[in-house]
């Protein structure tokens, strides 16, 4: 650090930095995850809309199915285990990952996508029931603002997954390099925060929404 | 600036650090606090011996507890200083989601409880 950059600015004493970018950029390993995170954070804003939607609508049903006779407590029971577990493990696959350790790191992303697999099958599965039982997302407001929101919940988790595949193979081909390594922490970031969004759904969704009135 | 300063600055929102063991014992406290959450949420919403009326406001308390839960030792959000741009980038998040929900809400019912018509009016209406 050169005397007439100490002097610019906002310099403490003892402190190199003068907070006018003089060290350079930040590593990649710090700015490519923090701007993921702003991608997370607009992607909740725009959970947030859907929610609004949600409570907005959620009593609008037309003289046509209500959320207490449709939704299965014990089903959301299952889907919430499920991707609270793989939300852990993928923790678990970053931690082997740092370690560079092959095996261990498949192993637990095979997990994470074998139970966002499971979630999605039952996701799925209560779809098309619904929509079979005369409960279509053109139904009334309530059903489309309930398949928009939870749909497009389980659209994250299906890209989720393509990303987990993704990542495995290339893990497999390329090995921990710095750039994997980041993708894999992005990958992380976007799981957890699928499961964030689970909880607001499992509550205000699910839980709220099957009370008894 | 030592090495072991500069590593402790290079800390990414959900980059874990430190030893096998702390790292993995963070998801464990993690995995264990977010299960009992859960659990007490379907426990609140199935019991009767909560009020009535107080049972959603209980159930978003507990959803946003677990949120933390899962910032914390899942996304490795602190307070440290390493963490700023994260925390003030969170803050802004919550701050754009809590606009938009309660806005939203308040806005509509206001709406709604102003535009209520007799049902028979509302009929009227529409033939013109």
């Amino acid at each position: 650090m050169t005397t007439e950059a100490a002097t610019i600015g906002l310099t403490h004493g003892g402190s190199e930095d003068t907070g006018l970018g003089h060290r350079g950029p930040e590593s990649k390993s710090i700015v490519v995850p923090y701007g993921f995170w702003l991608f997370v954070l607009s992607d909740m804003v725009l959970f947030s809309a859907l929610f609004a939607t949600y409570a907005t609508l959620s009593h609008a049903t037309d003289g046509g199915p209500t959320s207490n006779e449709l939704f299965s407590r014990v089903l959301v029971a299952v889907e919430t285990m499920a991707l609270l577990l793989s939300s852990f493990t993928c923790g678990l696959a970053i931690i082997a990952a740092k370690r560079k350790h092959m095996l261990w790191t498949q192993g637990w992303l095979l997990v994470t996508g074998a139970l966002g697999f499971i979630f999605l099958s039952i996701e799925l599965y209560e779809f098309v029931k619904m929509a079979s039982e005369g409960a279509p997302p053109q139904r009334s407001a309530f059903l489309s603002a309930f398949f928009t929101l939870v749909g497009c919940h389980g659209a994250h988790v299906t890209a989720g997954l393509l990303w987990i595949g993704t990542m495995m193979a290339q893990i497999w081909t390329k090995g921990f390099k710095d750039h994997i390594m980041r993708r894999l922490l992005c990958l992380s970031i976007f799981w957890h925060a699928l499961d964030i969004i689970w909880v607001a759904i499992f509550t205000i969704v699910y839980l709220i929404g099957t009370l008894p009135a | 600036m030592t090495p072991n300063e500069d590593n402790l600055l290079d800390v990414a929102p959900g980059l874990p650090h430190d030893s096998v063991l702390t790292e993995t014992l963070a998801y464990v406290i993690g995995l264990v606090l977010a299960l009992i959450l859960t659990g007490v949420s379907f426990w609140v919403a199935s019991t009767s011996a909560i009020w009535g009326p107080g049972v959603a406001m209980g159930l978003v308390v507990l959803a946003i507890a677990q949120m933390g839960v899962h910032l914390v030792f899942f996304l490795h959000i602190t307070s440290g200083p390493d963490n700023t741009n994260n925390v003030l980038a969170l803050a802004f998040g919550v701050l754009m989601v809590f606009l938009v929900m309660i806005g939203t809400i308040v806005i509509m019912n206001q709406m709604d409880a102003n535009m209520a018509t007799d049902p028979a009016l509302m009929n009227l209406q529409m033939q013109h």
